[in-house]
């Protein structure tokens, strides 16, 4: 157990890559107007690893995400789920690989307010059309701490409650990575550190591989590693951050950028 | 409040845009019925008023003095020509009309019966008759000579000189054209036929020798139309009256107006239930506008508006939507107009042509439906508005309607059902006459009262589609709970397509029912094997009946004749059927006597009439007959009246004598070997292959009947298009906002895999669920309606017979089907594009 959540410095692991970029850049506009969200970003995501995506707004923290997990296009570069290539992908195919190989956690939960908690949590796997896993769902959803709470309609649960549905749904297809968007965004900070608890625990112990995009550096804390983007590139990587770290951090870029 | 209404509009153009076009197609549909019912009757107003121009005083037999029984020909050569000496009068010209059939070159029939006439030719002292101008060649001026209108002429290739058929009552004619003339004549100007005949031979054909229908009067220079008539009345006997040109026109014009008034209305009535499927959507849209921008509406509250201020800004945006809409459909119903003249057109209908009219009223009246109703729709929903507290501004809840209320809702709703399906059961027990009242009112309660259910209805039924839609995996779980989501949105745009439904469907069930009952009791009641009538149900001359006897395969013959009689101070039609025949021909049940006694002054009744009279097998009573003779008639039999023959009927050889005119209205004939086609063809020879005579068998007869009710189906079916169609526009505008509102839980479906098929899939098997129950709720209201008023009919058409037509209800079904899928085309495909990543983030 120890072993895993030693950090190891990007491009340096001997370790597999869950999800990797190489050179990727997003650029908005053209001439003048041109916007390069991202420049040139390369960076693996270890499996077994959960990392914390940090930085000032603008930085292009949440944009890295969105081309990583296929949700957006990238302008060059080439970003990786496993072995596969996304940027050649087709829509069809690019679905199809977000569907078995990557689960989200949305800032705003995003649940079908018309399914039940069980039926959110098993809607990938009724999207693939494949079987539910009845052992692993129950150990999912004991990790999560939802038992009981199963029958109940988004509605009926409160918002810490929703997400760890949304965490919940995110592992119960195993996928080889789960993306979260500021997935405690919307939550207080008692349920925020529940969740991150959870997302800790599914990496510990259910050996899931985990990013998140966060401003908040006591989230970021529950990270193994912690990368920080500023105007579209990598500026710093850190190994077990804690809050502390982590805000010293975040306050150099704002010195940083206040003078240059 | 104005500007903010306003804005409003203009940014929710894309989301009313449905909405408007639901308005719009209703408004169309008024102004396009007004423009173009003014249209025709400004048209047909001007070919009137010219036809009438040559007419100072009409001399006319008198309606008022009933020409009952016994009456004196009114108006007789020796009339026209004293009235052509009185002072004051230029020219005295008589008139004689009627039906008359012209053939085409390969034999057919010109035109379409009733607009094919026949007059007289009434040459004047110059040998003229200023109605009629020859263009080529000469007047007709004995039997056998014909002119034809110039518009004819044209379209049958007939030229003078050329050899003609014609017939007017029955019998073949071969005539020749000895003229073309053009006149202002106003059937003519309709597209209409007229053949002139010289005046003795019209005479002959229209009327009896020497005799009038009409006689017309110009007055010379300086007398008045109504001197004139004055004048003319001192010479006329009491059985004919003097009608100035000018009451002539204005009666015409008159009856034009009534005539086209039913039309309007009842085109008006189509229209009225598109704008009230529309009502439903209007209702639905400014409910999701309102229920969307709660917080707006909260926040205007918040910062001092008052209720109604808030209501008063959604009204305002209401009309702004209904004045746009009334004035685009305005112009359609213009563009509707043009295109239901071209449509009458080519339906072989010719209307007179002319500018369309669009009239002040018919402006006014399409502004004022298009904001009225569009402003009543909203009420509610502006109303609900007013209602949103301040403090819906801070919250971050979503105003999502719930299914509190429904309680109340449904228990009203089952009331009005149970009432309105009470009174309908009851009316089913009346009284054709008396079933009306409660029967409409119980239908229309009921109606309300299924409007008022359908959200608590919308769930069972929905979920009997259940096992259907998981065929379809998620697409399918999701398309269900979808439908059900929000069972007052679907309720209403389920309602809005199960009101065309129900009305095609209850009318289709009754249409079924009476054609199938008119055909069995043709079947029931005839034993002949044809049935020769004329093509345009007028009479047939006796000529028809005797060539028909002469043919050798031709076993039994009777005519059917009619004739008034007075009997007991009542007007009776009596009649006149071969005696020696007739039992072949008819199939009659006698519950007292029977045929063997028929002949002579022994005559059968039917069991009704002899009920009224007090009549049985061997009573007397006497008859006063067309001409006035009086003759002692005795029952010999008594059968069952159906609604094909219910009548005194007596024989020929005894009634023949006394008629005006003798002639038939239809001849029944029995042939040696029954139906064939040899027999047919045979019996069409021997009349001469005549155009305007139909010799009929049973299946032909049947296959009329058929031809006759598809026709009116078909017209119901197209009236009623309008109301399915602003539906369809309901279920669009209802997709599309679900879309719009639904945006970010599809983005998430987007990107945990669900792709873009899928995903259209969803949408549009939701918009087929929703259209489906209303499909099935208004078939089934359609089925129950159709039997509740076909008991009505059965007790007036005995062999009325419920027949369900299974084939069309599922083609009906198919077609809410059909519906959904195409309703779901636009909104699943926005579905599908919407942007993931702004969908996700917009919360």
């Amino acid at each position: 157990m120890t072993t895993s959540i030693q950090p190891v410095p990007a491009g340096l692991s001997g370790g597999l890559a869950a999800a990797s970029a190489t050179d990727l850049s997003k650029v908005y506009g053209a001439g003048e107007t041109r916007v390069a969200a991202l420049d040139r970003v390369s960076l693996d995501f270890r499996q077994g690893e959960f990392t914390a995506i940090m930085g000032p707004s603008g930085s292009g923290k949440s944009t890295l995400m969105h081309c990583m997990a296929g949700l957006d296009s990238v302008s060059s570069g080439s970003a990786r789920i496993g072995d596969t290539e996304l940027t050649t992908l087709k829509e069809k195919k690019l679905t199809q690989l977000r569907r078995d190989k990557i689960g989200f956690i949305f800032q705003a939960f995003n649940l079908l307010p018309t399914l039940n908690a069980l039926e959110n949590i098993t809607l990938p796997l009724d999207i693939a059309g494949r079987k539910v896993d009845r052992a692993w769902l129950d150990q999912v959803v004991s990790t999560v701490g939802l038992s009981g709470r199963l029958g109940h309609r988004p509605s009926q649960l409160s918002g810490g409650q929703q997400q760890r549905v949304a965490v919940a749904r995110a592992l119960a297809s195993r996928p080889e990575i789960i993306f979260g968007d500021e997935p405690t965004g919307n939550l207080d900070s008692r349920a925020g550190s529940e969740v991150l608890g959870f997302l800790r625990n599914s990496v510990r112990e259910l050996g899931q591989t985990v990013v998140i995009v966060t401003h908040d550096p006591v989230a970021a804390s529950y990270s193994d590693r912690v990368v920080f983007l500023a105007d579209g590139r990598i500026v710093d990587d850190m190994a077990s951050p804690t809050a502390e770290k982590v805000l010293e951090r975040m306050k150099g870029f704002d010195a940083k950028g206040r003078t240059s | 409040m104005l500007r903010t209404a306003v804005r409003n509009v203009l940014a929710h153009k894309a989301r009313l845009l449905m909405t408007m076009l639901a308005v719009l197609l209703g408004v169309a549909f008024v102004s396009g019925t007004l423009v173009f019912t003014s249209t025709l009757s400004t048209a047909f107003q001007k070919s009137s008023e010219k036809g009438f121009d040559h007419v100072d005083v009409a001399v006319l037999p008198d309606s008022s003095q009933s020409s009952g029984p016994g009456d004196a020909p009114a108006l007789s050569q020796r009339l026209l020509e004293e009235a052509a000496a009185l002072p004051g009068v230029a020219e005295a010209t008589g008139s004689v009309s009627g039906f008359a059939a012209l053939a085409d070159k390969d034999g057919k029939l010109v035109g379409q019966g009733w607009s094919t006439l026949g007059a007289n030719h009434y040459a004047g002292e110059d040998g003229r008759d200023d109605r009629y101008t020859m263009r080529d060649g000469r007047a007709p001026e004995r039997d056998g000579e014909i002119a034809l209108d110039a518009k004819t002429a044209e379209r049958t290739g007939y030229e003078v000189g050329d050899t003609v058929r014609t017939s007017v009552n029955g019998p073949v004619r071969s005539e020749k054209v000895t003229g073309i003339f053009t006149t202002d004549d106003g059937n003519v100007a309709a597209g209409g036929t007229l053949v002139l005949f010289d005046t003795a031979t019209a005479q002959r054909l229209y009327a009896a020798p020497g005799e009038f229908a009409e006689i017309t009067l110009t007055a010379a220079p300086g007398t008045s139309q109504a001197a004139l008539r004055g004048a003319v009345e001192e010479i006329l006997p009491k059985t004919a009256e003097a009608v100035t040109g000018e009451k002539l026109a204005a009666d015409q014009s008159r009856a034009i107006e009534e005539e086209l008034s039913g039309m309007r209305t009842g085109m008006l009535v189509f229209a009225g239930i598109a704008l009230f499927v529309g009502v439903f959507i209007i209702a639905n849209t400014f409910t999701m506008l309102v229920a969307q921008r709660t917080k707006e509406l909260a926040l205007m509250r918040a910062v001092g508006a008052s209720r109604r201020q808030v209501t008063r800004s959604v009204l305002i945006e209401a009309l702004v939507v209904g004045a746009v809409a009334g004035v685009t459909g305005l112009a359609a119903g213009v563009g509707v107009a043009a295109g239901l003249r071209a449509l009458m057109g080519s339906l072989g209908v010719t209307v007179p042509d002319g500018p369309l009219t669009v009239t002040g009223t018919t402006v006014l009246v399409s502004l004022a439906v298009g904001t009225v109703i569009t402003v009543l729709a909203a009420w509610l929903p502006a109303r609900r508005a007013a209602k949103i507290p301040p403090v819906a501004a801070m919250s971050s809840l979503h105003a999502t309607p719930t299914t509190r209320g429904l309680v109340v809702r449904n228990s009203i709703g089952s009331v009005l059902v149970a009432a309105g399906a009470g009174l309908v059961l009851l009316g089913t027990g009346m009284d054709a006459d008396a079933a009306k009242g409660p029967m409409g009112l119980g239908a229309a309660v009921m109606v309300i009262g299924v409007f008022v259910l359908t959200p608590l209805l919308s769930r069972p039924l929905i979920a009997a589609a259940g096992p259907l839609l998981r065929l379809f995996g998620v697409s399918g779980k999701l398309a269900r709970q979808n439908a059900v989501r929000n069972p007052r949105r679907t309720a209403a745009t389920a309602s809005a397509l199960m009101i065309g439904l129900t009305l095609i469907t209850g009318l289709t069930v009754l249409a079924g029912g009476a054609q199938k009952g008119i055909e069995k009791m043709t079947a029931e009641s005839l034993t002949a094997d044809y049935v020769v009538s004329m093509a345009n149900f007028s009479t047939l001359s006796p000529e028809v009946e005797e060539k028909l006897a002469a043919d050798e395969r031709v076993t039994a013959v009777s005519p059917l004749r009619s004739s008034p009689a007075e009997i007991d101070g009542d007007t009776e039609w009596v009649m006149g059927v071969s005696g020696e025949h007739i039992g072949d021909l008819l199939s009659m049940d006698f519950t007292d006597g029977s045929l063997a006694a028929f002949g002579g002054t022994k005559v059968v009744v039917d069991d009704e009439t002899a009920e009224r009279y007090g009549w049985e097998v061997g009573s007397t009573f006497p008859a006063t007959f067309e001409d006035g003779e009086r003759g002692e008639l005795t029952v010999a039999g008594v059968y069952e009246g159906n609604e094909m023959v219910r009548s005194i009927m007596l024989d020929t050889s005894l009634l023949d004598p006394h008629m005006q005119r003798v002639d038939s209205m239809q001849v029944l004939v029995k042939a040696e070997g029954g139906v064939s086609e040899a027999t047919q063809s045979a019996l069409e020879a021997a009349l001469g292959d005549n155009p305007a005579i139909l010799v009929q068998d049973k299946e032909a007869m049947s296959e009329a009947i058929a031809s006759l009710f598809t026709f009116m189906l078909n017209m119901l079916y197209g009236l009623l298009a309008m109301a399915v169609i602003v539906a369809v526009l309901g279920v669009v505008n209802t997709l599309a906002m679900s879309v719009f509102e639904r945006s970010s839980e599809i983005g998430m479906l987007r990107a945990i895999g669900l792709d873009r098929r899928a995903v259209k899939r969803m949408v549009r098997l939701e918009s087929v669920v929703i259209s489906l129950f209303g499909g099935v709720m208004g078939i089934g209201l359609g089925v129950f309606f159709g039997w509740a008023a076909g008991e009505i009919i059965g007790s007036v058409l005995t062999t009325y017979e419920l027949v369900l037509p299974w084939g069309r209800m599922a083609l009906f079904l198919a077609l809410a089907g059909v519906v959904g899928v195409l309703a779901a085309l636009w909104p699943a495909r926005r579905a599908a594009r919407l942007n993931m990543l702004a969908a996700i983030k917009a919360e």
